[in-house]
C-alpha cells in the first residue's frame, strides 16, 4: 500500500508537471525539454488518453499517431495549433480540474519559443521575448530615418504640391534598394528559420512518395484558415465558449489585404521596369486600385483582430505574447492607415511628411517580419505541410480498440 | 415575493436537466434551473460523456449502416440481464432516432467516431468535443431562451403536498414552482452511502473506501435519498453501480475517460497477493472492461496490477500515466511492491501454460493457456520481452443504478400513483431502463429522452395548456 501511495504521489507530481514524462532517456541526443515543452508533453499525454477533441482541428489527429511526445513533435504540434480555443472550453480536464489541461496556452508558449530558437541570425532570436520593444524601436527608427531624410534632401517637411510625385522626394532607385534589401533579408531570415524548423520536424520522404498533393492540401488549409472553423464550421472561441467566425474573417481581411498591397507594389515594379511607366499612377490604375483594396482590407482586418484580441479570454492565451500580437497588428494598421492617408493627400504640401511616415512604418514592418508575429504564418504552413504528409501515410500504431 | 411564480423548476444541471429545461421553455413555461455545482464544474457526469447510442434504420450523417430498434432492444436486454422495462426502454430507443435534430438546434455538434472507438461507429453518434461541449451548448441555448440558471444551488429537500410538488429548499431558501423536474444524478459521489451499500467483506475490509469516482463530486444523492424517505417509489439495487477498473493513481473524482487502462487483455492481471484471478482474454476489451471494476473490488485491498511486456506496447490506447517500467520481471515485482517469489511463480506458470497460435488482437484468436487456473482463453502470449510494465488498478465508479420509479411520462410515483407535477429524468431514474450493466451511449440516450419528456410534461402541468399529444418517439 505504501507503494501505491508513492505511485499516487508520482501521479500527482506528473499532473503538476514536476516530472518529465518523456524520461531522462536523452531523446536521441536532443536538448532536455524546457518547462513549457514539458507542459505540452504532460498535457498531450492526458489528451491522448481522452481524445474527445479529435474533431476540432489537426492537432489531435496528429497526436493520435503518437504515444510519446519528444521535443520535435512538441514543436511540430505547437505550430500546428491555431489557438482557436475550442479544446479548452470543451475540456473536462481544464482548470480547476487538477490535471489543469490548457492546450491553447501551453502550445502558444512553445510556439513563440520555437520562433526564437530557430531565428536567423540566432542572436536576434531573443527579440521574440521583447517584441513590444522591438516593434517600438523599429517604428521610431523608421520614422526618424525617413523624416530626417526628407529634411536632409529638401530642408523642410512642408513643400509646394508635387502632384503626387514621390520620386521628387526620394529617388526611386534609393527606395527600391533600401526596401528591396530589407525585404530580401527578412525573407532570407524567415526562410532560414523555417528551414531549421523543418529539419527538426521533417517527416522525411518515403519510397514512392511525392509531397505535391500534401503541399496542395496544406496551402488549402492555410489560405482558407480551415482550422479556425472549429471543425463544425461555426468558428473558434474568443470571449467565452461561444463560437465565432469573426476571427477567421478578420484574418482573411488582413491576409488578403496584405497580399493585395504586395500585389500593388509588384505590379508597380513591373510597370516601372518593364513598361517604363513611372509613378505617380492615377487612382484608377491597377497598382493604386490594388493598393486601395488592400489598404481597406488591412484596415478592417487588423482593427477587427485587435478588437478580438482585447476581448479574448486570457485563459486561452499566453499573456507574455500580447505585445507581439498587438505590436504586429498595430504595424499593419498603421501601414494601411498611413498608406491611404498618403494617397488621399498626395497632391498637397503634406505629401513629403506623409510619405516619410508611411515609409518609416513599412520599413519597421519589414524589419520586424522575421522577429515578430509574422513568423506564425510561415511556421504554421510548414506544420500543416507535415500534417498532410503524415496524414497520407498509414498509421504506425494499431491500438486495440480500433 | 416580488418575482412571479416559476412555472417549471428544474433541479440538476446535467444533460437530462438541460433537456428538460429547454423543452419546458420551448413549450412556453418560465423555467429556473438549479445546479448544485459552481459554474466551472457544471454539467455533472454529462461533462464526461462522449456519445449517444442512436437507433437508425439507414445511414444518418455521422452514423453508418443501420441500428434498428429491435437490435438496440436486444442489446439492452442482454446487458441488463432483463432488469429493464420494455415499454420505457423502447420509448428511449425510438426517441434516440429522432432527437438529434433538436439537439443540433441547441448547438450540439456531432462527429464520426473517435480513433479508438471505431467499434461503435455504427451505433453511436459522438459529440464533437465530448460531453462538456454539449453541456456548454445547452447552457448557452438555455440562457438565450431565458431560462434562469443558478449555480451553487444545492437543493436539500422538497416540500410536497400529497403527491404534488410545492417547493424546493436550498437551506432556508424556499423556491416554489408550479411543476418540478428532478434530474440531480445518482449518489456515487457520496462515500458514506457507497460504504454502507457495499458493506464489509469477509476480510473485514470496507471495499468502497478504496473506490475512485470517475465522474462529478457533486452527485451526493441528497435529493434521491430525500425522495425515497418522503415515500417516492424507488427502483434498483443500491449496491449496484457501474464499476470499471481504472488507473489506481486517478484522482478521487472526475478522472473521466482518460484514467482507463486498456491493456488488460494483452497481459495478465494480478492481485495484491501476486496471483491471477480471472480470464483476462475472455472477450474483447470493450465488452469486458465493465466487469473488471467489480472483479478488482472483490480482491484483497481492492487493487489489481495489469502486467504487460514490450510486445503489447502500441497495441492499446495510451494510458494517462506512464506504467511502472522494469527491465526484468523480478525488478517489476519489487517496483510494484508485490511478493517477488509469488509473482515469479505466477508469471512462470502462466508463461509455461501459453499455447501461442496466430496472435491477432482484432479477433478472438487462438492464443490460449492450458493447465493454469484461471485460464486465459485468447491473446495469451508469454511475458518474456523486456521492458515490462505494470499498471495498478482500482475500482472506478461511473454511476449508481438506484433511482425513482417512473411511467412513460417521467412522473414520480408515490405508492404506485403518478404525481401530477413532479417528474424525474436522467441518472435519478435511469434504473427503470438500465437495471444493471451498461452499453456505450445508453445513459445519454435515456437522459435525453426522459429529460425531454419530463420537461414537456412539467410545462403542461404548470401552464395547464394541453399541448397536442406528443409522440416522443417521433418528435
Amino acid at each position: 500500500m505504501q507503494h501505491l501511495e508513492a505511485l499516487t504521489r508520482e501521479a500527482a507530481a506528473l499532473a503538476n508537471g514536476d516530472i518529465d514524462t518523456i524520461g531522462a532517456s536523452g531523446l536521441h541526443g536532443l536538448l532536455p525539454l524546457t518547462a513549457d515543452e514539458k507542459e505540452v508533453a504532460r498535457t498531450l499525454q492526458i489528451c491522448n488518453a481522452c481524445r474527445y477533441c479529435e474533431g476540432f482541428c489537426a492537432v489531435f489527429p496528429a497526436m493520435t499517431r503518437r504515444l510519446e511526445f519528444p521535443k520535435a513533435d512538441i514543436h511540430y504540434l505547437a505550430n500546428l495549433c491555431h489557438n482557436c480555443g475550442a479544446c479548452y472550453h470543451a475540456c473536462q480536464y481544464a482548470p480547476p480540474h487538477e490535471f489543469a489541461v490548457n492546450i491553447p496556452q501551453a502550445m502558444a508558449k512553445v510556439r513563440v519559443q520555437t520562433y526564437g530558437d530557430f531565428a536567423f541570425p540566432a542572436v536576434l532570436g531573443g527579440l521574440y521575448r521583447r517584441t513590444g520593444m522591438t516593434v517600438a524601436l523599429a517604428l521610431a527608427g523608421g520614422l526618424v530615418l525617413f523624416l530626417l531624410m526628407v529634411l536632409a534632401m529638401r530642408g523642410s517637411l512642408w513643400h509646394a504640391p508635387l502632384a503626387g510625385n514621390f520620386y521628387a522626394i526620394f529617388p526611386h532607385n534609393l527606395l527600391a534598394a533600401m526596401f528591396g534589401a530589407v525585404f530580401l533579408f527578412a525573407m532570407l531570415a524567415l526562410g532560414i528559420g523555417v528551414t531549421r524548423f523543418w529539419r527538426q520536424v521533417t517527416p522525411g520522404t518515403r519510397d514512392g512518395e511525392s509531397h505535391g498533393a500534401a503541399a496542395g492540401s496544406a496551402a488549402h488549409d492555410a489560405l482558407r484558415l480551415k482550422y479556425l472553423d472549429g471543425g463544425h464550421g461555426k468558428g473558434c472561441n474568443n470571449d467565452d465558449d461561444a463560437f465565432t467566425l469573426l476571427r477567421r474573417r478578420f484574418h482573411h481581411f488582413t491576409f488578403y489585404g496584405f497580399m493585395l498591397c504586395f500585389a500593388a507594389t509588384t505590379v508597380a515594379t513591373l510597370y516601372h521596369y518593364l513598361l517604363d511607366l513611372h509613378a505617380p499612377y492615377p487612382v484608377t490604375s491597377v497598382p493604386v486600385l490594388l493598393g486601395i483594396a488592400g489598404g481597406i482590407g488591412l484596415l478592417i482586418g487588423p482593427a477587427g483582430l485587435l478588437w478580438l484580441n482585447l476581448r479574448r479570454d486570457p485563459k486561452t492565451m499566453d499573456a507574455a505574447q500580447k505585445p507581439m500580437d498587438r505590436g504586429f497588428i498595430a504595424l499593419l494598421l498603421l501601414t494601411s492607415a498611413s498608406g491611404l492617408a498618403l494617397l488621399a493627400f498626395r497632391d498637397t504640401g503634406a505629401m513629403a511628411a506623409l510619405l516619410a511616415i508611411h515609409l518609416g512604418i513599412v520599413m519597421a514592418l519589414f524589419v520586424t517580419l522575421p522577429y515578430g508575429k509574422f513568423a506564425h504564418g510561415i511556421f504554421r504552413s510548414a506544420a500543416l505541410l507535415k500534417f498532410h504528409i503524415e496524414k497520407r501515410r498509414p498509421a504506425d500504431l494499431a491500438l486495440g480498440s480500433d | 415575493m416580488s418575482s412571479p411564480m416559476i412555472d417549471v423548476l428544474v433541479i440538476g444541471g446535467g444533460n437530462a436537466a438541460l433537456c428538460a429545461a429547454l423543452m419546458a421553455r420551448e413549450a412556453g413555461a418560465s423555467v429556473m434551473l438549479l445546479e448544485s455545482a459552481p459554474r466551472e464544474w457544471r454539467g455533472g457526469n454529462s461533462s464526461h460523456t462522449r456519445n449517444l447510442r442512436c437507433m437508425h434504420d439507414a445511414p444518418q450523417d455521422v452514423l453508418i449502416d443501420a441500428y434498428p430498434e429491435e437490435e438496440y432492444w436486444q442489446d439492452l436486454l442482454k446487458v441488463t440481464g432483463g432488469l429493464t422495462d420494455e415499454k420505457l426502454a423502447r420509448l428511449a430507443i425510438r426517441a434516440s432516432s429522432t432527437c438529434r435534430d433538436w439537439m443540433r438546434s441547441h448547438g450540439v455538434n456531432f462527429q464520426p467516431p473517435l480513433s479508438g472507438a471505431l467499434h461503435v461507429a455504427r451505433t453511436n453518434a459522438f459529440f464533437m468535443g465530448g460531453g462538456k461541449a454539449l453541456v456548454n451548448a445547452y447552457y448557452r441555448s438555455a440562457e438565450r431562451l431565458g431560462v434562469r440558471i443558478r449555480y451553487n444551488a444545492p437543493v436539500d429537500r422538497i416540500e410536497l403536498d400529497g403527491g404534488r410538488f410545492v417547493a424546493a429548499y436550498i437551506g432556508n431558501e424556499r423556491i416554489a414552482a408550479r411543476a418540478c423536474v428532478l434530474a440531480a444524478g445518482g449518489f456515487e459521489s457520496n462515500r458514506e452511502w457507497l460504504r454502507e451499500a457495499w458493506g464489509q467483506n469477509e476480510r473485514g475490509e470496507w471495499p468502497a473506501d478504496n473506490f475512485l469516482i470517475r465522474g462529478t463530486r457533486f452527485n451526493m444523492g441528497v435529493l434521491l435519498k430525500h425522495m425515497i424517505e418522503a415515500g417516492a417509489d424507488a427502483i434498483g439495487d443500491p449496491s449496484q453501480s457501474h464499476c470499471v477498473a481504472i488507473d489506481a493513481r486517478a484522482p478521487l473524482y472526475d478522472g473521466g475517460i482518460c484514467t482507463r487502462i486498456d491493456c488488460v487483455s494483452l497481459g495478465v492481471v494480478l492481485n495484491a497477493n501476486a496471483e491471477r484471478f480471472y480470464d483476462e482474454g475472455e472477450d474483447f476489451w470493450p465488452k469486458r472492461y465493465a466487469i473488471w471494476g467489480r472483479l478488482v473490488a472483490q480482491q484483497p485491498q481492492q487493487i489489481g496490477y495489469s502486467i504487460i511486456d514490450a510486445k503489447a506496447v502500441g497495441r492499446f490506447m495510451p494510458p494517462v500515466f506512464p506504467g511502472v517500467k522494469a527491465d526484468t520481471l523480478p525488478e517489476l515485482a519489487r517496483k510494484l511492491g508485490l511478493d517477488e517469489a509469488t509473482f515469479m511463480r505466477t508469471i512462470g506458470e502462466y508463461n509455461a501454460a501459453c499455447r501461442v497460435g496466430n496472435f491477432d488482437h482484432t479477433v478472438l484468436d487462438d492464443c490460449h493457456t492450458e493447465g493454469v487456473t484461471p485460464a486465459k482463453t485468447h491473446w495469451a502470449r508469454p511475458l518474456d520481452t523486456a521492458p515490462f510494465y505494470g499498471y495498478a488498478l482500482r475500482p472506478g465508479i461511473t454511476f449508481t443504478y438506484l433511482g425513482l420509479k417512473v411511467n412513460d411520462q417521467a412522473a414520480v410515483h408515490f405508492g404506485g400513483q403518478p404525481s401530477d407535477n413532479l417528474f424525474v429524468a436522467g441518472e435519478m431514474m435511469a434504473g427503470n431502463v438500465l437495471g444493471k450493466g451498461y452499453t456505450a451511449g445508453v445513459g445519454m440516450a435515456i437522459g435525453t429522452a426522459f429529460g425531454r419528456i419530463a420537461g414537456t410534461q412539467a410545462a403542461r402541468a404548470a401552464t395547464g395548456v394541453a399541448s397536442q399529444e406528443k409522440d416522443y418517439a417521433t418528435s
